[in-house]
């Protein structure tokens, strides 16, 4: 990932090279807080009590093969209590260093909270997945899963990246991906091409975009206002639309056709990796083409610095001669077009007709990545995938029976964004001018 | 210092030579609405000259400059590059023509690094619009051994010293060729030291044939550095001075009438010590100590001067004071009772005056009346209370005899206090804050962006007020000023008091002293101090982050070398 702008850069701190305090504080980084050590002895106890002493008798199996792969792998195999108490105890481990880290006045590095993150994860699939009725499921389905899941959220949260790194905030993402949905739909079933649909969804998210780059921008209507507003007007005329139009005739105005899987010879046969890369819809391989391109434009084109420069000291690119607030309709319109092509995903590719709230909040979901990936393409595209293995999960824990009831397992893409986002984001720092109109002079 | 560097090999490039360029103004006019800020200006900056504009906090020489920078459209007026009449649409447009500008404050992204923020607007780009920041770095490198400004291509903006990121936006008009470079105010953030610098730097760049328009209201640097000055007031201009005229000639033409720049000001008699600082810490929520262990006292009948660049803790010291920042350790007694842990109103009860730093943000109620104002620390006491209820006669005769007495210039005291000028707001602040009966006297920033005028009053009713017998705290940014009131001066520096000295101590030792130099180190430093090749030993010995293959450190960067390395290691010869 890009240096530039991304990250705070821990360890920048060279002393004594900024008179102001302000500055000082910026360079010299943050004290060592006891929030993380704490967390995670928390957490490695939680784990150690639930998913060890608490986990069942039975050996919970894992594949990973499917039945296309070219070469086969043996399922995992791995009993429950054991694998859960030998997982909790390495978590336990790492949590004690990041406590003797903290007596040293050091903070924990990066890999210490990802690798106790995937041993959590890890713990708890074993225990939810060893104390189902059916103890097995496919590590490959589940992974394809929520490759799946993630599509519309990583469309909606690079839309996210590119409002926001101009300086304007996009709560419509729901909207956008509602109204992609939704006229992609329509225009599919009208026309009989998913690729015409596909275009129509784009200029539908464009469409929801331009209202609110028009108000925020031209009009200095706030933007969250605006925003939320726009929300509730897409759900309001689509459930308008649905039950006036496509209700009556569903034959013509709501059967589109869908987009097909497209499979990549040999390379799809690879296991796990294979469906992931190489086993997708159109609209799929166009999230990835979308993630690289967007973080390639953001940080190293001459396009991506002006850009950023709007989003973080609009004054700054006034004075370079940078049309401001033109600079700033148009990445919102393209944030717009972009979610609208994922909110395709919905009709086209996932389910082959329009329901009312067909997104499902998931666009919020997506805002909510897009702060986890700290305003980087890349960063939002992991963020998006974690939302859609939590969702992934639920599901296929629910189908093999879980003795959690499913209600609660219905509330983890949620508990899951919420701590995300509160806890391990850590202080992110958003565009400077986010939700900032600009006005000269 | 004051012999122009010239790098051998530039001045006789005859293509710069040639692509000078000769600026006029003619009748610039413009109205915010009914404000008329620039009224029938006429400026001719010839080429290579520093041509200054004089003029107070308000007289409307950065409207002008906007508007000559293309970001104001001028509502009548002209302008001729080499006499040809231009319009400028935007910035954009200037800069073709030649003109680039550093502003007050910076135009420079935070987050970027130095390239980045000086390849914005004028990419060097590969094939598909990649950019080509390899190119730019080539640039900055080949201005910054020009000119020796030291400047790191990969550095991040935030990170730099403010002097520092001046000179990026010196190296972003250059790279653009910029011919003539409108400088905005550009000593307000700096120190005395890097202030001598950037006046070395102008001299080198009008020897390499760029025209600088020199945007100030401070005399002394106006008068070392100018070729021509252009006073303006009110926004009209009022005529042409030589940088030859005495200080006070330029002054009285700057206000428009006679003024007297020299405080005639007692010496200090200096009672009882009542008011003790000890060991007094300031924690920001991040954890910095944004005050490092303080411990001062100031007498009846003194003023104590806290010099420094802005943002060392100043702000902390007040707020901690007053009660205002949440935690603070260490001792603050005035009266033999501490104030530490007590509530603002216990503060203030305790007799303490507080004009604070930002008076449109702290000190006054814009939308509130002057009278209003007035009485914003007592109107819940009599005479202007009783009971639950306010007596809105009784506030309003005091506003009449404060009003009177503090010669604020309004017609009536009911207007709301957001209309007055910068001097007349301070005048109300000050009226409040010194009529109750005081035990100390704090006052922040007493005269920031106010008129010469109300400074002579203000410093006037400063001292008065210390001869009545209050210790008196002074916190300024600006040297003049401490030089001016002070009885002792004490020097912050990022939180930590660097030392005390008495008035009178010399330009150049607090100038150091601003940079975390100790008085002693100071004094000795400012013997040594007589070219750069002094400096580069100092930096070599002192900041083990210097580069061997440097040719030399700013004073800045050598001070901050000593403040962080360990006192022995400051040493020198």
């Amino acid at each position: 990932m890009s240096a530039t702008a991304t990250s705070p850069l821990p360890g920048r701190g060279s002393p004594g090279t900024a008179p102001e305090t302000g500055k000082i504080q910026a360079a010299s980084g943050k004290p060592v807080l006891w929030k993380t050590p704490v967390v995670l002895s928390a957490l490695g106890i939680v784990a150690f009590v639930f998913f060890g002493l608490m986990g069942s008798g039975q050996t919970a199996k894992f594949g990973i093969s499917t039945g296309g792969d070219f070469f086969q792998l043996p399922a995992l195999e791995i009993p429950a209590m054991a694998g859960g108490i030998v997982l909790s105890v390495l978590m336990l481990g790492l949590a004690a260093y990041a406590v003797y880290l903290k007596t040293q006045n050091r903070p924990a590095p990066a890999w210490l909270t990802i690798t106790f993150t995937v041993l959590f994860v890890a713990a708890f699939l074993i225990w939810v997945v060893g104390g189902a009725r059916t103890p097995s499921i496919s590590l490959a389905g589940l992974i394809a899963g929520s490759v799946t899941l993630a599509v519309p959220l990583v469309f909606g949260s690079l839309s996210g990246v590119l409002c926001e790194r101009v300086g304007v905030v996009n709560i419509a993402i729901e909207g956008q991906l509602l109204g992609g949905a939704f006229t992609a739909a329509i225009v599919a079933s009208i026309t009989q091409s998913p690729f015409v649909g596909l275009l129509a969804a784009a200029v539908a998210g464009a469409a929801v975009s331009m209202v609110l780059a028009v108000f925020s921008i031209k009009y200095l209507v706030n933007q969250i206002i605006v925003g939320v507003v726009l929300n509730v007007l897409v759900s309001g005329v689509t459930g308008f639309l649905f039950s006036t139009v496509m209700q009556e005739n569903k034959a013509r105005f709501n059967s589109p056709p869908g987009l097909d899987i497209v499979e990549i010879p040999v390379l799809s046969g690879i296991p796990i990796i294979g469906p992931i890369l190489f086993k997708q819809s159109v609209v799929g391989y166009l999230m990835y083409v979308a993630v690289i391109v967007v973080w390639v434009g953001l940080f190293k084109t001459k396009w991506g610095l002006r850009v950023r420069a709007v989003g973080e000291h609009p004054q700054a690119a006034d004075t370079m001669g940078i049309k401001v607030n033109a600079t700033r309709f148009w990445n919102v319109t393209l944030g717009g077009a972009i979610a609208g092509i994922g909110g395709s995903f919905f009709t086209l590719v996932a389910i082959d007709s329009f329901t009312k709230e067909i997104s499902g909040g998931r666009g919020f979901i997506a805002l909510a990545a897009l702060i986890f990936g700290r305003w980087n393409p890349i960063g939002a595209f992991f963020a998006a995938l974690l939302f859609g293995f939590a969702d992934n999960l639920q599901s296929i824990v629910t189908i093999i029976g879980t003795p959690v009831p499913s209600q609660f397992m219905a509330m983890l893409p949620y508990l899951v964004t919420v701590l995300a986002v509160a806890g391990l984001v850590g202080r992110s720092r958003p565009p400077a001018a986010s939700g900032i109109p600009y006005v000269k002079g | 210092m004051l012999q122009p560097h010239i790098p051998s090999g530039t001045v006789t490039d005859a293509s710069r030579l040639v692509r000078v360029l000769k600026l006029e103004l003619r009748g610039i006019t413009k109205r915010f609405g009914s404000l008329l800020a620039n009224d029938h200006i006429d400026v001719v900056v010839e080429p290579g000259q520093i041509h200054c504009l004089l003029g107070e906090n308000g007289a409307g020489k950065s409207t002008l400059m906007n508007v000559l920078y293309g970001l104001y459209e001028p509502t009548e007026g002209e302008i001729l590059v080499n006499d040809k009449p231009v319009s400028f649409r935007g910035p954009g447009d200037a800069m073709a023509a030649g003109i680039g500008m550093v502003h007050q404050h910076f135009m420079l992204v935070p987050v970027f690094t130095v390239a980045e923020n000086v390849a914005l607007g004028a990419e060097s780009t590969k094939a598909g619009g990649f950019l080509n920041l390899e190119d730019t770095r080539r640039k900055i490198k080949e201005i910054s051994d020009r000119y020796g400004f030291d400047v790191d291509p990969d550095a991040l903006v935030e990170d730099l010293p403010v002097g520092v990121q001046q000179r990026v936006e010196i190296i972003k008009a250059l790279v653009r060729d910029a011919k003539v470079l409108i400088l905005d105010e550009p000593t307000a953030v700096l120190t005395p030291q890097e202030t001598d610098e950037l006046l070395d730097i102008m001299r080198q760049l009008k020897s390499n044939g760029t025209s600088i328009v020199f945007i100030s209201h401070k005399l002394r640097e106006v008068k070392a550095v100018s070729d021509t000055i252009t006073v303006i007031r009110r926004g009209k201009v009022v005529g042409s001075a030589n940088p030859g005229d005495s200080t006070t000639a330029l002054a009285s033409m700057m206000v428009g009438r006679a003024v007297n720049l020299t405080l005639d000001k007692a010496p200090a008699k200096p009672l009882e010590k009542t008011f003790k600082v000890k060991d007094l810490t300031v924690i920001a929520p991040n954890g910095h100590h944004t005050v490092d262990g303080i411990s001062f006292d100031i007498a009846r009948g003194e003023i104590l001067a806290v010099a420094g660049v802005q943002g060392n803790g100043q702000t902390e010291l007040t707020e901690a004071i007053l009660g205002l920042q949440e935690r603070v350790h260490g001792s603050i007694l005035l009266d033999d009772v501490e104030l530490v842990g007590r509530s603002v109103k216990d503060v203030l009860n305790s007799g303490v005056g507080f004009v604070p730093e930002d008076r449109s943000v702290d000190g006054l109620i814009g939308t509130f009346s002057i009278a209003e104002n007035l009485v914003l620390d007592r109107y819940d006491q009599p005479p202007f209370a009783k009971g639950i209820s306010m007596s809105p006669a009784k506030v309003l005769e005091n506003a009449k005899s404060r009003i009177d007495e503090f010669d604020v210039r309004t017609p009536s005291g009911l207007l709301a206090a957001g209309t007055l000028s910068g001097g007349n707001q301070q005048k109300v602040v000050m009226a409040r804050e010194l009529s109750r009966p005081l035990r100390l006297f704090i006052a922040s920033q007493p005269t920031r962006g106010v008129d010469v005028g109300s400074i002579e009053f203000l410093h006037k009713r400063i001292v008065a007020e210390r001869d009545q017998g209050t210790p008196v705290m002074i916190i300024s940014t600006e040297l003049d000023e401490v030089m001016e009131l002070a009885d002792r001066i004490a020097v912050l520096y990022k939180g930590k008091l660097v030392g005390i000295v008495p008035a009178g101590t010399g330009r150049d030792v607090l100038g150091l002293m601003m940079a975390g130099i100790p008085q002693e180190d100071a004094a000795s430093d400012h013997a040594v101090k007589t070219d750069r090749a002094a400096k580069t030993e100092h930096a070599a010995n002192t900041d083990q982050a210097v580069q061997p293959d440097q040719t030399f450190k700013t004073d800045a960067a050598a001070a901050e070398g000593r403040a962080t390395s360990s006192p022995e290691g400051g040493e020198h010869a």
